[in-house]
Formats: structure tokens, C-alpha cells, sequence
């Protein structure tokens, strides 16, 4: 490896090199007995992209916060050009010029694009001089907007746009971004990146925060590594691999996923025949004909940009939405369109929504009462309509051993753990009844490495003992990783699934952006873009 | 300088337990200074508040008697409460109950030999018609979206007026000498005493036992689960198969009978036939209740016994310190408020924190 030993790193400290332009010197961040930063030291100079690294509940978003004036440190200084600054609320941090994209977008719906931008600017610049600033810096950066369009019909590489030029507009020496390509299509990352150097080349810092490695190690040369609220190290990312800065940010080597779904495929368990169903909301998708079949052992995997009909597509698989034709959705043969949940429950399906806090799980109530939320119709939990509450706290316990969930106290209530414990807990809750289909949505979305790599081999294990799976992910990696056949769903309609021996990342990102055919060769990323609206 | 409310990282059941009692403690100290300002020694208000209705027999009698509805309503409406569903129409369920019951009273008046079955029919016609009552919101509800705080509600003024309507009209007794008042019912249609020469019946015991057959279904029962799950998370219950629909017709159907119970408890108890008035706002009381008692039966059956407390001392300050009886109803309200707001320090740590008021996050 090509790193120093981890803990013995000397951290950033204020005597190296010339003045930064920002440094937080000794933050410490305490809420309640939890500390969320402990004695962080970061320094980000003029002119470069820094990139800030760690697992989630690492402590990047605290750290952030507070220099964005958010939230204000327990103890710790934050610097200026070498002077030391209180940053009260983000009017202070602008005014010291910094700027924050934030990972959700917040923006009004209802609003145009110029208004929108208005809403956060000083008053006396508004109307045809706001509308020439946004279409000057469109032209400037590549950020091209139309002031006029209302929120609400724009993609998400759109609306960040807003986000980019609201903060622009500012002319802010540091811009912060958080997760900035989370909700991007490859295409649309593209574009992100030649701003971000365009931005760096002219001389402002940036902070990036990203659990995507690959681009860390494109677009950085300094990056800082939390764990746990400390800093475990500092490293330029282009003399590291992905494995090695994974492995830093987790304090272990990454377990590798072994033995992708393959060989022995079994009959026909899961079929969707031409579903269609109305959009459930304004401004929900509506599904169109879609169609799919997974046999017992295999894992078809569903990329796609969030809000495609992702949710409504596992609502209709699930049963919390039911079909009008009973006959588009069937179980091991069984026409179960007019079923509801637990129905297809007792038919040996097993279902993982996205949401794990208030869909997959009641975050107030304890982990037992959350095994009983989805395993009551098939497991023997209840007696005469009584609960049999040491069997739903066996159950729990049970799920808590198989997937090292890591927890408080002997039954605490589900929103007291880490997304990536309660996660885990949701998976193994529902693999541990040994469906013969599992629907999984989104299986590891904001979860550490750790977690997610035994999320994913618990999947890849359930489908070698015969179980037909269905992983909606809009990670790729993820689904190159874990699944035999990916199709896409763009706009409520499914391409045709191809194996993903056959295909690339480039194909899927164009279907993803609605356009291209999945076993084309390659493109040209940045040309793609145009078409990718 | 500034308030921080900062979420306390675990609840302590001795502060939850502490404080509703220092929120009882403040409330007090509150109306004494109001009792004061009213020109009466607060030393003796709290005396004939607290003290005096505890140390008579006919009193305690008074204070159970009272509490009995008020717990049986306030215990039906948790399963509501706690759902997130609002039925604010308990009175209107407890007139219907009380008129239904009666009527099976008044029907049977004066029947000879076997009579042992009249008692449980006019309980059962209060409970499923304060049930049926119910049922006009909730599947107004379920069917159309119309909200039930405001179909329940206006539900109450209906039933007031047909029980009004009914005293005056069908079943006003004939040698009443054109009273709007019912025969008084027979002593096989009113709710045996459980002393000889006591005011304190067999209405007490349903409404104990009803207290805890709603903690045992609300803690053990998949249906209590239920209501919890689609009280917390909404969409979390989808998930678990629940149906918002069912659940809501049975939380009114429960709401709905708990009250007419208590309705019927009431006129074959305490009142023993029909008048054009058979509740002094028991329904809307209850409401208070239950949120003093947290939503939780055990905690209902307290409250409900304090509540019932400060109005039986209320009205002996009326008549002892000439104390408005306004100031009963005052100090009920005060009491909530301070509840529920030392229910926020249980859960919160306050800090002062010095700087300005906390950042105007727009961004």
C-alpha cells in the first residue's frame, strides 16, 4: 500500500506551508454525549479541489456545517487568511465568501429558475439584471439555464445547476459541495467536473465531498480522511488506488464480493407482463408496459436516475400499490396483480423499500416490534391475535447476530442506530424468512463500505440458494457488482435487460439519460450530454 | 443570548414519571397566586381544592363517580389519538348512547317477571349506538376524505338536539305532567350500588376494567400494534400490510362505543331516566384526559381521577370561598399546558447559549 501507516499520520497542522486560505484548527463538535467531530484540524489553499473523505456518520457533514455556519463548534477555531473568524449563520460565511451545494437540493417547485435564484440574492439585483448575470455565467461555465422554466419540470443535473450559479453569483473564494454527483447521470457528472476545474484554475478552493472514490482520485490532489469525527490521515488520492483509500476510510481492508450470480438458474419466479400503471401524484411517473422475468438464481438489476418510477415500480412489485390486470404481476406462476402485501408475503416474497427510516422500519419503536412489522404474516409471531413478544425479540435477535447489527442497549428503537446498522437490520430482517423472491430497492444508498459490501454478499448468497432477486440500485458499481442482467428504467418505461458481461457503464449511463441502446459501444461521454435531457 | 432545545440522548423513566407531578406542583403554585389575587387565603383554596373532597366518603364517591366516564371516553379515544385520527365527537357518541340505552329503559318499563336481561341489552344498544354514531364520520371519512374533526364534531350538536327532541316528544312520560323528562326506569334497567345506602355503582367497574382490557390490547394485541405503527409511521404500516381504511372504521367503532357506554353508564347510573341534558361536557373533558394521561390507559385512569378531583373541589370553593367556578376550568387548562410542556424537558435538555439568535439558514 502506498500510504504511511494510518494512525500515526502527522494531521494538517497550522505550521505547514504558506497561510491557507481557510483553516478549522482543534473543532470539536458535541451533541448531547455524542461527539461528531474531535479535534479536526483542515486547511483548503486558493486553487485547489481538497476532497474530505469518510464513512457516513464519519462526521464530513458536521465538519461542513459548521464551516458554513450552520452549526457552531463546541471548541475549535475556524480561520480566514490566517485570521480567526466567527461564523454565527451562513450570512457570516457568505460574506467571508463561502458558497455550499448542497446534496438535496433546496429549491421550490413551483418557482422559475430565476426567481428561485432571486429568492437568496440582495434585493436591488433582480429582474432583467439577474436574468443576464445567470444567462453571462451560463455561458462563462457551461451551466446553461433557462431562467423562465418552472422548477418542478427540470431533471436533477438541472436543478444543481441552479444551485451552482446561485452560489456563483456570489463570487465565493471557497465553494463547499456535498455529494455533488449523487444524483447525476454520468453524462451530467461529466459537465460537473469541467466546472469544478474551471473554478479551481481560477484560483477558489474547493471542498468535495463524495463517497465516489473514482472521482476523488480524478479531481483531487489533497484529500483529509475522517473516522469517527478524527482525522486518520491525509493523502494526494491520485497516488492511492479506490481499495486503498476505501480501506482508510473504513480502518480495514474492504471484504471483496465473491461468486456473482451465475451458473445453475432455476425456473421462472418472479414476471412482470406489460404493467401499467397511472402516476399515484403531480409529479410521480407513471409506468408503461413494463415487463421482466427472473428465475431462481439470479439477480436482475434496475439502474436508473431517481425519480424515474423507481418507487412506483416497487410499490406495484411490493402490492402496496396494486395492479389493475391481476395477471402483469406473478409469483413462482401465481397471477398476484390484485394481492396485497402480505399476501405475497405468504407467497414466499420478501420486499426492501428505499426509506429504511418510517417505510422499512417505525424509527420509534424497538427492533423487535420492527421484526414483527413485516415478518407477523409469515412467521409464527402472533397467537390468537396476541403478540408473542419473546418470539419477535428471538426473531431480532437472530437478524442482529446473522448481520453484526451494531446497536444500544438490548432493544432500542430502530432510529436510534446508524443508517448502515439499520439497514443491515431491514436486509437481514427480510432474508432471514429465506424468500424465494426478494425486491430490494436501493439496498445500500448512504451506506459505509463495510455494510454495504455484507449487504450485497447476502443478497449474491440468497440467490445461489435459489431465490429470484430483483435490486433496484442507482449505484452502478453496485449492480455491476451484484447482478447477472441490468435493464433500465427511464421515465417509467424498462429497456430490454442485457447480462452485464455484455454491456458498460457508458451504455447503461446513456439509457439512464434516455437515449442510447445498452449493448452500443462506448461513447464519447461529454458528447452525450447534449441529448441527455 | 439564546434557548437551545437539545434532544436528550435517552429518556429517564424517573423524569417521566417526575414530570406530569412537577407539572402538577407548578400548576398549583400558578392558581394559588391567582386565588390570592382574587382576595382568598391560598393556603385554604388548597385546603377545599385538595384536601377536602379526599377526606369525605360522599365525596370520594362524587370523584369516582365522575372520573368513571371521563376514563371510558378518554380510553376510547387514545385508539384514535394514537392513530393520528381525530374524533372530537365523544359527547355526541355519549348523548347517542345514553339515549339509545334509555330508550330500551323507557320500552321496558314496567315489564313483570323475568327481568334480568334489561340491564345488559340497554348497556349493549349505548355501546353499539354510540359505535354506529361514530361511524357517520369515519366512513364519511374513508369514502369521501371529508375531514372527521369537523364532521364529529358538528355530529354533537345533532345528537343533542334528537335526544331534546325525543324527551319532549316520543318518550317524554306521560304522567310527567308535561316535564320533558322520560319515566324514571325500573330497578332491573339502573346499574346495581356496590354499597347499601351508598352513591357508588357498578359503573365504576366497567369503566376499570375497560382501562385495562385497553392496555392489554394496546401493548400485546397485533390490532394494538396496529394503531401504533399508523399512528408513528404511516407508511411504514402500508408496508406492513395494514389498511388505513379498516383501521380507521375500528378506532371510531371503538371511540364511538367507549363513549356510548359511558353514556348509558351515566343515565342508568347516576340519572335513572332521560332528560333533555344527560352530560356536563363530559365528551370534551375526556378529550383533556386523555392527553393529560398521555394517551396511555393507566395514565388516563390518573388523570382522569385528578380531573375529577379538581372539579368536585371546585365546586366546594364555589359554594365554601365563593370562588368563580371559572377558575376550576382555568386551572384544568393550565394543567395540560404544563404537562405537556414538562413533557418537552423530559425529552430536551435546555441551554443558554450565548451569541445571537441561531443562524437564518437560507441558502
Amino acid at each position: 500500500m502506498a500510504t504511511a501507516p494510518l494512525t500515526s499520520a502527522p494531521p494538517p497542522g497550522p505550521r505547514q506551508g504558506p497561510t491557507p486560505l481557510f483553516g478549522a484548527y482543534g473543532i470539536v463538535k458535541r451533541f448531547g454525549s455524542f461527539t461528531a467531530n474531535d479535534g479536526v484540524d483542515l486547511e483548503i489553499r486558493a486553487g485547489e479541489i481538497h476532497a474530505l473523505l469518510g464513512e457516513n456518520g464519519a462526521g464530513k457533514s458536521t465538519l461542513m456545517k459548521i464551516l458554513y455556519g450552520l452549526l457552531e463548534p463546541t471548541e475549535g477555531v475556524v480561520t480566514h487568511k490566517g485570521d480567526i473568524v466567527q461564523l454565527p449563520n451562513p450570512e457570516a460565511a457568505r460574506r467571508l465568501g463561502i458558497g455550499m451545494v448542497f446534496q438535496h437540493f433546496s429549491l421550490c417547485e413551483n418557482l422559475t429558475v430565476a426567481e428561485n435564484i432571486a429568492l437568496v440574492m440582495p434585493r436591488d439585483l433582480s429582474g432583467r439584471a439577474l436574468a443576464d448575470r445567470i444567462a453571462k455565467l451560463g455561458i462563462d461555465y457551461g451551466l446553461h439555464l433557462e431562467p423562465d422554466r418552472p422548477v418542478w419540470s427540470l431533471s436533477a443535473g438541472e436543478r444543481q445547476r441552479i444551485e451552482i450559479v446561485r452560489c456563483l453569483l456570489q463570487d465565493p473564494s471557497l465553494v463547499i459541495l456535498d455529494e455533488p454527483t449523487s444524483v447525476l447521470t454520468p453524462g451530467e457528472a461529466e459537465v460537473l467536473f469541467s466546472v469544478l476545474e474551471r473554478l479551481r484554475a481560477e484560483g477558489r478552493a474547493l471542498l468535495y465531498i463524495s463517497h465516489r472514490l473514482d472521482e476523488v482520485r480524478r479531481l483531487c490532489v489533497r484529500a483529509t480522511i475522517l473516522r469517527g469525527g478524527k482525522v486518520v490521515g491525509a493523502c494526494n488520492p491520485q497516488e492511492e488506488t479506490a481499495r486503498s483509500l476505501a480501506a482508510m476510510m473504513v480502518g480495514s481492508a474492504v471484504r471483496d464480493v465473491t461468486g456473482r450470480a451465475a451458473g445453475t438458474v432455476g425456473p421462472e419466479r418472479l414476471r412482470l407482463d406489460r404493467l401499467s400503471l397511472p402516476a399515484p401524484g403531480l409529479h410521480a411517473t407513471s409506468l408503461r408496459d413494463v415487463s421482466l422475468a427472473v428465475s431462481g438464481g439470479e439477480i436482475l438489476g434496475i439502474a436508473g436516475i431517481a425519480g424515474n418510477g423507481q418507487a412506483e415500480l416497487f410499490a406495484a412489485l411490493s402490492g402496496e400499490t396494486r395492479a389493475p390486470d391481476p395477471d402483469s404481476v406473478r409469483i413462482d406462476g401465481a397471477a398476484v396483480g390484485a394481492l396485497g402485501i402480505n399476501a405475497r408475503r405468504r407467497l414466499g416474497a420478501a420486499f426492501v423499500p428505499e426509506e429504511r427510516n418510517g417505510h422499512a422500519a417505525a424509527p420509534l419503536m424497538s427492533l423487535s416490534e420492527n421484526a414483527l412489522l413485516s415478518r407477523y404474516p409469515s412467521a409464527p409471531l402472533t397467537r390468537f391475535g396476541l403478540i408473542r413478544l419473546g418470539a419477535a425479540r428471538d426473531l431480532a435477535r437472530r437478524v442482529i447476530e446473522a448481520f453484526d447489527v451494531r446497536k444500544a442497549g438490548p432493544d432500542p428503537a430502530a432510529g436510534t442506530l446508524s443508517g448502515g446498522n439499520l439497514q443491515k437490520f431491514v436486509v437481514g430482517r427480510e432474508i432471514l424468512a429465506e424468500p424465494g423472491v426478494l425486491v430490494i430497492n436501493q439496498p445500500t444508498w448512504g451506506v459505509d463500505a463495510a455494510a454495504a459490501a455484507h449487504i450485497r454478499q447476502a443478497v449474491i448468497d440468497l440467490s445461489a440458494r435459489g431465490a429470484a432477486i430483483l435490486v433496484i440500485s442507482q449505484d452502478l458499481d453496485e449492480l455491476f457488482e451484484i447482478a447477472g442482467s441490468i435493464a433500465v428504467l427511464h421515465d417509467g418505461t424498462l429497456s430490454t435487460a442485457v447480462p452485464s458481461g455484455e454491456t458498460t457503464r457508458e451504455a447503461i449511463g446513456l439509457l439512464m439519460g434516455g437515449s442510447g441502446d445498452a449493448s452500443a459501444e462506448p461513447h464519447d461521454a461529454s458528447r452525450t450530454v447534449a441529448h441527455a435531457h | 443570548m439564546r434557548l437551545d432545545l437539545v434532544p436528550r440522548t435517552r429518556r429517564s423513566p424517573v423524569l417521566d414519571i417526575l414530570s406530569p407531578a412537577l407539572a402538577f406542583v407548578a400548576a398549583v403554585l400558578i392558581g394559588g397566586l391567582a386565588v390570592a389575587g382574587l382576595g382568598v387565603s391560598p393556603g385554604e383554596a388548597f385546603v377545599t381544592y385538595f384536601v377536602t373532597p379526599l377526606s369525605e366518603i360522599w365525596s370520594l364517591q362524587e370523584i369516582a363517580l365522575k372520573a368513571a366516564p371521563l376514563a371510558l371516553i378518554a380510553t376510547g379515544l387514545a385508539f384514535c389519538y394514537r392513530a393520528n385520527l381525530w374524533n372530537i365527537g365523544a359527547e355526541g357518541q355519549f348523548v347517542v348512547g345514553g339515549l339509545a340505552g334509555g330508550w330500551v329503559g323507557v320500552a321496558t318499563h314496567g315489564t313483570g317477571g323475568f327481568t334480568l336481561w334489561i340491564l345488559p341489552a340497554m348497556l349493549f344498544a349505548g355501546t353499539l349506538a354510540g359505535a354506529a354514531y361514530a361511524m357517520i364520520p369515519a366512513v364519511l371519512k374513508v369514502r369521501l376524505g371529508v375531514s372527521e374533526i369537523l364532521t364529529s364534531l358538528m355530529l354533537v350538536y345533532v345528537a343533542q338536539l334528537l335526544l331534546d327532541y325525543m324527551v319532549r316528544g316520543p318518550l317524554r312520560d306521560p304522567a310527567g305532567y308535561n316535564f320533558p323528562q322520560s319515566v324514571g326506569f325500573d330497578g332491573a334497567a339502573r346499574l346495581p350500588y356496590l354499597m347499601e345506602g351508598e352513591t357508588l355503582h357498578a359503573g365504576v367497574v366497567i369503566a376499570f376494567l375497560a382501562v385495562v382490557l385497553a392496555t392489554v390490547v394496546l401493548a400485546r394485541t397485533l390490532f394494538g400494534f396496529e394503531v401504533r405503527v399508523v399512528g408513528a409511521s404511516p407508511r411504514a404500516a402500508r408496508f406492513a400490510g395494514f389498511s388505513d381504511a379498516r383501521l380507521t372504521l375500528a378506532v371510531f367503532a371503538i371511540s364511538g362505543g367507549a363513549a356510548g357506554l359511558a353514556g348509558i353508564v351515566e343515565v342508568a347510573g347516576k340519572i335513572g331516566q332521560l332528560q333533555p341534558e344527560i352530560s356536563p361536557g363530559y365528551g370534551f373533558t375526556a378529550i383533556i384526559v386523555a392527553f393529560l394521561g398521555r394517551l396511555s390507559p393507566p395514565g388516563i385512569l390518573i388523570a382522569a381521577l385528578v380531573i375529577a378531583l379538581t372539579t368536585i373541589g371546585g365546586e366546594g370553593a364555589q359554594i365554601d370561598l365563593k370562588l368563580p367556578l371559572d377558575l376550576t376550568r382555568a386551572f384544568q387548562g393550565l394543567l395540560l399546558g404544563l404537562v405537556l410542556g414538562a413533557d418537552v424537558f423530559a425529552g430536551y435538555h435546555v441551554r443558554l447559549v450565548p451569541g445571537g439568535p441561531s443562524g437564518r439558514a437560507i441558502s
